[in-house]
């Protein structure tokens, strides 16, 4: 490769991680500006910060995020986790591909179809109109397919003979697992959680369609806001999302990358 | 007996699925038969297609186009711009590759109402932009960047970038490298081996981006709700307008399901593709 191309190239990647980078940057610059303006700069303040914690709006509905947050990764990291280290275990071609190909489709399917089909049925089954635990099980459903895919991932490098040994020493199939195997699995398995947390919070569409009267997350909160008109609070409080979830993102990739021994190894997908 | 234990411990995560996602797609279809009464019930008594007739009227022709311009050239845009930085990452990465798609993909998991905030206020009559431009002189008058076209058609490219750089990575970083070195030893130049061999050996990584970028960007109604205008109605807006305005449920069902049964087919085409590259 001809170090020309090789200096403009790596230009013009510096130039697109700008690009990726720099609209949130400017969101974040502006939630320390002394104007309620929000378009011209005046000068630094930390003001913007504790009016936006003595929103109760905002504090409710954060709450409300936190709660759904909590049942989601709950949820998706143990079903999500069983879903991806059966599935590495899974000898029977015919089936993994069944299973592969529907733990793939929620995430390829677009956010309004997963989250009006849930509205009707639950509208239909349960004459549910939207309520948070509705809102919980939407988010359990289209978390669980990163966990295992994340997992499974794992799983699948895992040295069996480990678990071989385990048997033959004398531990049940339960106790080998309990205590070789999900060990080794753990850092996949947290790394999993971190990524349904990240997605729960962050959720707008299929919060939206989900969401009944008194169930209105951080998100859906924020979305209501920003229609009604732009000031440095709804900056502030992007900044605090965007800073949680960019710590769960990377916390999920730190440890992710853990080995069990402690040496550190690139985690697969 | 490793078999029937990985299904069993599969069976409840796979359950969960089946009931959770494929029945109510299904659903979809129940509910686009039926009509609605005054207070947004549905009537399931008579089951008709009418919504779907309806649904083909040209009254919607216009958002459904919209909804396709965006959604391609969206497409296109990440495809080009997405391709030069996941070959950059994976032909010059070296050790710092996975960090580097890392911080790729992080805005990714960011919020991505919040990205297309940020564009509102880059683009405004007042924002970063026009306030830039006013501040040396170039214009008079603020530009009107928003609620336009381009702004929408940024705002998707901008969610979506990272969605579409991923797949291109992991095909691009999967050829074999000496590959090309064998072209280049037969006198192909530079651009030639791209062409003959990077580019069609690359080209699952192509079609799984150009599909992974197309069928959200096609269900997006966010971003031409909150860049866009009156002139920018997608299909995707009609139906949330249909669920969460409207409560014509029935009829938001038929273009859903039209819309998801275009999705689907998508994405199970796609799929194939991501299950080798992805899961390996």
């Amino acid at each position: 490769m001809s170090h020309e191309r090789n200096r403009l190239l790596s230009a013009y990647s510096l130039l697109v991680y700008v690009f990726l980078f720099l609209p949130v940057a400017i969101l974040v610059l502006f939630s320390f500006n002394d104007s309620k303006d929000n378009f011209a700069w005046t000068g630094f303040t930390l003001a913007w910060y504790p009016i936006l914690f003595a929103n109760e709006d905002m504090l409710e509905a954060l709450g409300k995020t936190l709660q759904v947050a909590a049942v989601a990764v709950i949820a998706s990291t143990l079903l999500g986790t069983l879903m991806g280290f059966g599935l590495a275990r899974l000898r029977n071609r015919y089936a993994g591909g069944i299973a592969e190909t529907l733990i793939i489709l929620p995430m390829v399917a677009p956010e309004i179809v997963m989250g009006l089909s849930l509205l009707l049925f639950f509208a239909q089954v349960f004459s549910a109109r939207g309520s948070l635990a509705q809102i919980s099980i939407a988010h359990v459903t289209f978390c669980l397919s990163y966990v295992a895919v994340v997992v499974r991932a794992r799983a699948v490098s895992l040295d069996p003979h480990l678990e071989e040994a385990a048997r033959d020493l004398g531990a049940s199939a339960v106790g080998a697992f309990r205590y070789v195997t999900l060990p080794l699995l753990m850092p996949a398995v947290a790394a999993g959680a971190m990524l349904s947390f990240a997605l729960s919070f962050d959720d707008l569409i299929v919060t939206t369609f989900n969401a009944g009267p008194g169930s209105s997350t951080l998100p859906l909160y924020l979305y209501s806001r920003i229609k009604f008109g732009v000031t440095p609070e709804i900056n502030a409080i992007s900044t605090i999302i965007v800073a949680i979830t960019s710590i769960a993102i990377l916390a999920a990739w730190r440890i992710g990358r853990r080995r069990a021994d402690g040496r550190v190894v690139s985690m697969a997908a | 007996m490793r078999d029937r234990l990985g299904g069993a411990l599969a069976l409840p995560g796979l359950g969960w699925l089946a009931l959770f996602f494929l029945v109510p797609l299904g659903f979809i279809l129940i509910v686009s038969l039926g009509d609605h009464d005054r207070f947004g019930r549905v009537l399931l008594d008579s089951p008709s297609l009418d919504n779907y007739r309806s649904a083909l009227d040209p009254v919607f022709l216009r958002p459904a186009l919209n909804g396709l311009r965006y959604a391609a050239a969206t497409t296109i845009l990440c495809l080009v711009i997405g391709y030069p930085i996941a070959y950059w990452i994976s032909r010059y990465g070296g050790k710092q590759k996975t960090i580097l798609l890392l911080l790729v993909m992080l805005p990714f998991w960011t919020s991505y109402l919040i990205r297309t905030y940020a564009w509102i206020t880059i683009l405004g009559d007042n924002g970063v932009i026009n306030s830039v431009l006013l501040a040396i002189g170039v214009t008079d008058e603020p530009i009107v960047l928003l609620n336009t076209d381009l702004a929408v058609v940024l705002g998707m490219t901008y969610g979506f970038l990272p969605f579409a750089i991923l797949p291109l990575f992991v095909s691009i970083d999967r050829l074999d490298d000496s590959l090309v070195a064998a072209a280049r030893d037969l006198y192909a130049s530079g651009r030639s081996a791209f062409r003959h061999v990077t580019l069609p050996l690359t080209m699952p990584g192509v079609v799984a981006a150009s599909i992974l970028t197309f069928i959200p960007a096609i269900g997006d109604y966010v971003t031409p709700d909150l860049l866009g205008g009156a002139q920018t109605t997608t299909i995707a807006k009609i139906i949330q307008n249909q669920f969460l305005g409207a409560r014509d449920w029935p009829a938001g069902a038929a273009l859903g399901f039209l819309l998801m049964a275009a999705t689907v087919i998508g994405s199970l085409a796609v799929i194939r593709t991501l299950r080798r590259e992805v899961l390996g």
